[in-house]
């Protein structure tokens, strides 16, 4: 992500896609985040992915809390509405809006204070009602915007920058959305592009909520020697479950030859989702053996990444309450109002 | 004088051939008393009589005591009163309570099959004994219909005693039980045992009796939470968000109902609208704001103590000028307070609801007729000035029942979307677009909506924003907007609801809201009798439209009516009107109970001979 500023000329021999946009059209503002801050590289895996995926801009809806986390969805997409709501309460904001339209791409941006402390009785809802978004948690273990504080998924044992440990027990965004009946749970670093950036796109696919916990170090209040967020400890700890390779829906029939050890999930759009495991016995679509493998893993001290937990067959939001496929925000009024002879019918008389 | 000793509103009472009846029936909660007292108010009703069912019930299921309070009367006054001309004292936990409410002169109907407590006996009241358990256990086998058909005995018995017209009786229960010949029969039976019962052991009919009436021509009966959810219905809703909470549960229960019925295609089975009962009030707020900035109607209800979760995100949708619709059915406060018992509490909190500077549109509904208006140009309102209204109703409003004229719909009639730029002006628009320039006369910009043209696209923020919805901490580019949106509210005040006004040039006014509006037209009447002629405004809605300021400016005193403790309309007045704060007094009635003409006179009496 550019933390100066370009200039507004690009470069003729940059990529276009097949909507003739580059990768600078789905940029957003410049960012005010500290230089190393992982945050900024998670929009860049998002840059990257919103660009292979060929989504028009002004057909995804950002939307954030409050944190430096939060201030992500400005660095992304300028050419998509954004609403950085409050903190804490995205998930319920990006839930009404789902409800009024169902055809937008909504991409949710939080932190782990945001979603895990003030906001986490809306994530647990959020994930019950599978409302269809790529939900990203930026995970720095902290609070960064006011600065440096725990957050609830510091490990017990981390410790802050004066070197005073954490002592109460974290809360994991995948256990908790696999004991919620999440639909969609994947782990990234932001360090990992090219392990992110295809996980982005399935989550984009996916036919609910699609759960991103990225880890994303804090270079300023939480980077240090006895923290289990920062670059260095993540990289040694990261112990990959799945590698994913995302195929977009293909015009034409492609045979699908069966690998060995790679489950291909057809996602709701067509296409499709290889997954790789990478301990030959993982299966991402165990709830309960992937619930056993995240704890095992935590209890060694290490962090498992890459796309954890699918079901594709799940009912998301609207599917649920049998919502016209007509986005109700379009309905038009002469169908929603019941007319003056109905009227006449109420009450007692 | 007389006048000060008797409540008041019932010292009119019996003079002329005029029908003025109070009648109160005691029961205990859960035991099916709720459809006796229906029975009787719409026979009431049916025969042409103003009627007023007041429920007051306990915050409970099963066991505690609760009243239902019905009062006919052929002018058209059907405030509560506090003093009863027959009293139905079923319960008799409360015996002693109740029997203090009749009016001397006055008529009990008891239980004669257990004796009555001789400490509540009083020699200036009749009693009427039919032994309503014993009849019924000779009557019916099964325990259940055993209890439940005392209620429908001792109706029968009123029938008789109050000359009410027992066809039409007997045609309601054909209706109710249409299809269930079994019910039906037991029903009109139970009731036919009570009304010979009073023929033959009492001297019916009483002279307090009604006679057929035609005051209720083109009328229904029909309480303010159903019609708030026709309203928003007609008004096109698609998203509504809510967390149970009594009194506002009925109104979500009722929209709930309405869109299975209209809102889902007969064909496909599918619905074009979604309700999505939210994790708590922070929730339903934050789904409201999300669909309405996206382009749905959206609207949640609530009572007190979810506005005060919802505060923080009614900054939100203030600030970013996101339209939400909020209802508020008030009920008795602080915290917890009494949630089944009535109130105007929450007038200040929400003229002013979340941090910072914030002002918002309330309306006022004052019957359930206004709550279907007033729920259609909620949504008006708030989309043409992009920002949260709410409207306050009340327990007695939404869940009493009341009798107001058909409510009707203009099928020409088109909703005001506000300023939207679409599709079609978005493709040829040259300039960039910026969310918050170039507002109109209203200081309102046009917005946009999400995925319609990528010229459209902004960002919506709670923090510091500049006109192009930049951040910002510059003030000149913080005021800008902030300024902006006090002259928003101001503006409001041209579109919103005019108070109503009945004016015969007195000196003195009484002024009121909401709910308090027929027992202080009462009181009025009641007071011009004793020499005392007063005006009388009703404010339905803020900001105060110029009409409010004019009728204060016109009048020495004012007397403002409402149901809190801290006079919160009184309050509003003196802080956004230039009216001397020594113009206005207070008359304050907040206990939890509908407001009684008797309150408001004795209020205004105690302050005019000191
Ligand atoms: C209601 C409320 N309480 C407190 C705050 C202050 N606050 C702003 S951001 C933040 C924590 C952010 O932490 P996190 O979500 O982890 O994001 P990060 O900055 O680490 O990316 C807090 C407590 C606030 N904005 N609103
Ligand atoms: S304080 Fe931490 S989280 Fe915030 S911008 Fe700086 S590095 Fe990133
Ligand atoms: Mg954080």
């Amino acid at each position: 992500m550019p933390s100066i500023e370009k200039p507004p000329i690009q470069h003729p021999g940059l990529r276009r896609n097949s909507l003739g946009l580059t990768i600078h059209d789905y940029e957003g503002s410049m960012s005010t985040l500290c230089a190393g801050c992982g945050h900024d590289s998670v929009t860049a895996a998002i840059v990257h992915a919103l660009w292979e995926m060929e989504t028009p801009p002004h057909r995804i809806a950002k939307l954030s809390g409050i944190g430096c986390s939060a201030k992500t969805t400005a660095y992304f997409a300028r050419g998509a509405h954004g609403f950085n709501t409050a903190h804490g309460r995205m998930a319920t904001i990006a839930t009404g809006a789902a409800a009024a339209n169902r055809d937008l791409l909504y991409i949710g941006i939080s932190g782990d204070g945001d979603s895990l402390s003030i906001g986490l009785g809306h994530l647990a809802h959020l994930i019950r009602r599978n409302v269809r978004m790529v939900y990203i948690i930026e995970n720095n273990g902290v609070y960064g915007l006011t600065k440096g504080q725990f957050s609830p998924s510091a490990d017990v044992g981390s410790t802050t920058k004066r070197g005073d440990p954490n002592q109460v027990p974290p809360i994991d965004p995948m256990s908790l959305g696999l004991s919620l009946g999440a639909t969609f749970l994947a782990r990234g670093f932001s360090g990992d592009k090219r392990q992110l950036v295809p996980i982005i796109k399935a989550a984009a696919a996916h036919r609910g909520l699609a759960l991103i916990d990225v880890i994303s170090p804090c270079v300023t209040f939480n980077d240090h020697e006895g923290s289990t967020k920062s670059y260095l400890f993540t990289r040694h700890h990261d112990t990959t479950a799945t590698e994913s390779d995302f195929v977009p829906p293909a015009p034409e029939i492609v045979a699908s030859i069966p690998v060995e050890g790679v489950v291909s999930v057809t996602m709701h759009d067509g296409s499709v989702l290889r997954v790789r495991s990478v301990p030959d016995d993982y299966d991402p679509t165990d709830r309960e053996g992937v619930a056993e493998h995240l704890r095992r893993a935590h209890a060694a001290g290490d962090v498992v990444t890459g796309l954890l937990y699918i079901d594709e067959s799940s009912a998301d939001l609207h599917e649920m309450h049998d919502t016209t496929d007509q986005p109700l925000r379009d309905i038009p009024f002469s169908q929603l109002c019941p007319g003056s002879a109905v009227l006449a019918g109420f009450g007692v008389r | 004088m007389v006048l000060e000793r008797l409540a008041p509103e019932t010292a009119h009472r019996g003079k002329s051939r005029v029908v003025d009846l109070a009648i109160k029936l005691a029961n205990v909660n859960g035991t099916g008393s709720s459809s006796a007292n229906n029975l009787l108010m719409q026979a009431f009703f049916r025969m042409g009589l103003p009627v007023s069912g007041k429920n007051l019930f306990p915050s409970n299921i099963q066991g505690l005591p609760t009243w239902y309070e019905i009062r006919v009367n052929g002018s058209g006054h059907t405030a509560r009163v506090s003093q009863f001309d027959l009293m139905v004292a079923m319960n008799a936990q409360t015996h002693a309570q109740d029997i203090r409410e009749v009016r001397a002169g006055g008529y009990v109907v008891w239980d004669s099959t257990w004796p009555l407590d001789q400490s509540a006996m009083r020699s200036d009241v009749s009693y009427l004994g039919m032994p309503v358990a014993q009849m019924c256990n000779e009557a019916f086998r099964s325990p259940r219909a055993r209890t439940l058909m005392r209620n429908i005995v001792s109706c029968g018995a009123v029938v008789a005693l109050l000359a009410i017209d027992l066809d039409i009786v007997s045609n309601l229960l054909a209706e109710k039980f249409a299809g269930k010949d079994t019910l039906r029969e037991s029903n009109q039976h139970a009731l036919m045992l009570g009304y010979e019962y009073a023929r033959q052991h009492f001297d019916c009919p009483l002279p307090c009796h009604v006679h057929v009436m035609d005051g209720n021509a083109g009328a229904i009966l029909i309480d303010g939470n159903t019609t708030a959810a026709l309203g928003f219905l007609y008004a096109g809703a698609t998203v509504a968000a809510w967390y149970p909470i009594t009194p506002s549960t009925s109104l979500m229960d009722a929209f709930t109902q309405l869109c299975r019925r209209y809102r889902r295609d007969p064909e496909t089975g599918r619905n074009s609208y979604l309700i999505l009962q939210a994790e708590d009030e922070l929730a339903s707020i934050g789904i409201v704001i999300g669909a309405s900035w996206n382009g749905a109607r959206a609207f949640t209800s609530t009572s007190g103590p979810g506005i005060s979760l919802m505060n923080e995100l009614i900054g939100l949708a203030y600030y970013t000028e996101t339209p939400v619709v909020i209802v508020d059915v008030q009920r008795a406060g602080p915290s917890t307070g009494m949630p089944t018992r009535t109130q105007q509490g929450d007038i200040l909190t929400c003229a002013y609801a979340s941090h910072g500077d914030t002002k918002h549109i309330l309306l006022f509904p004052g019957d359930p007729a206004e709550c279907f208006d007033f729920a259609v140009r909620s949504f008006d309102l708030a989309e043409r000035f992009q920002t949260p209204v709410m409207m306050l109703s009340d327990v007695d409003i939404g869940m009493n029942d009341w009798v107001i004229p058909q409510l009707t719909w203009d099928d020409a009639r088109v909703p005001d979307r506000g300023r939207v730029l679409g599709a079609k002006e978005l493709e040829k628009r040259i300039e960039a677009y910026d969310r918050y320039a170039n507002p109109d006369s209203d200081h309102v910009v046009a917005r946009t909506l999400p995925g319609v043209d990528p010229k459209g696209a902004y960002f919506a923020r709670g923090s510091g924003h500049n006109e192009h919805g930049g951040y910002t901490e510059t003030p000149e580019e913080y005021l800008e907007v902030v300024d902006r949106l006090a002259s928003k509210h101001a503006a409001a005040a041209m579109r919103v609801p005019d108070p109503q006004i009945e004016s015969r040039g007195a000196r003195v006014a009484l002024v009121t809201v909401g709910s308090c509006g027929p027992a202080v037209r009462e009181a009025i009447e009641l007071l011009d009798a004793q020499g005392l002629p007063l005006d009388y405004m009703r404010i339905r809605a803020f900001p105060f439209s110029p009409a409010v300021q004019d009728f204060l400016d016109d009048h020495d005193t004012c007397f403002v009516v409402e149901q809190n403790r801290d006079a919160q309309l009184r309050s509003l007045l003196v802080l956004e009107t230039a009216v001397p704060k020594d113009r206005l007094r207070s008359v304050l009635a907040y206990g939890g109970t509908p407001l009684s003409a008797g309150e408001v006179v004795d209020g205004v009496r105690a302050q005019m001979e000191t």
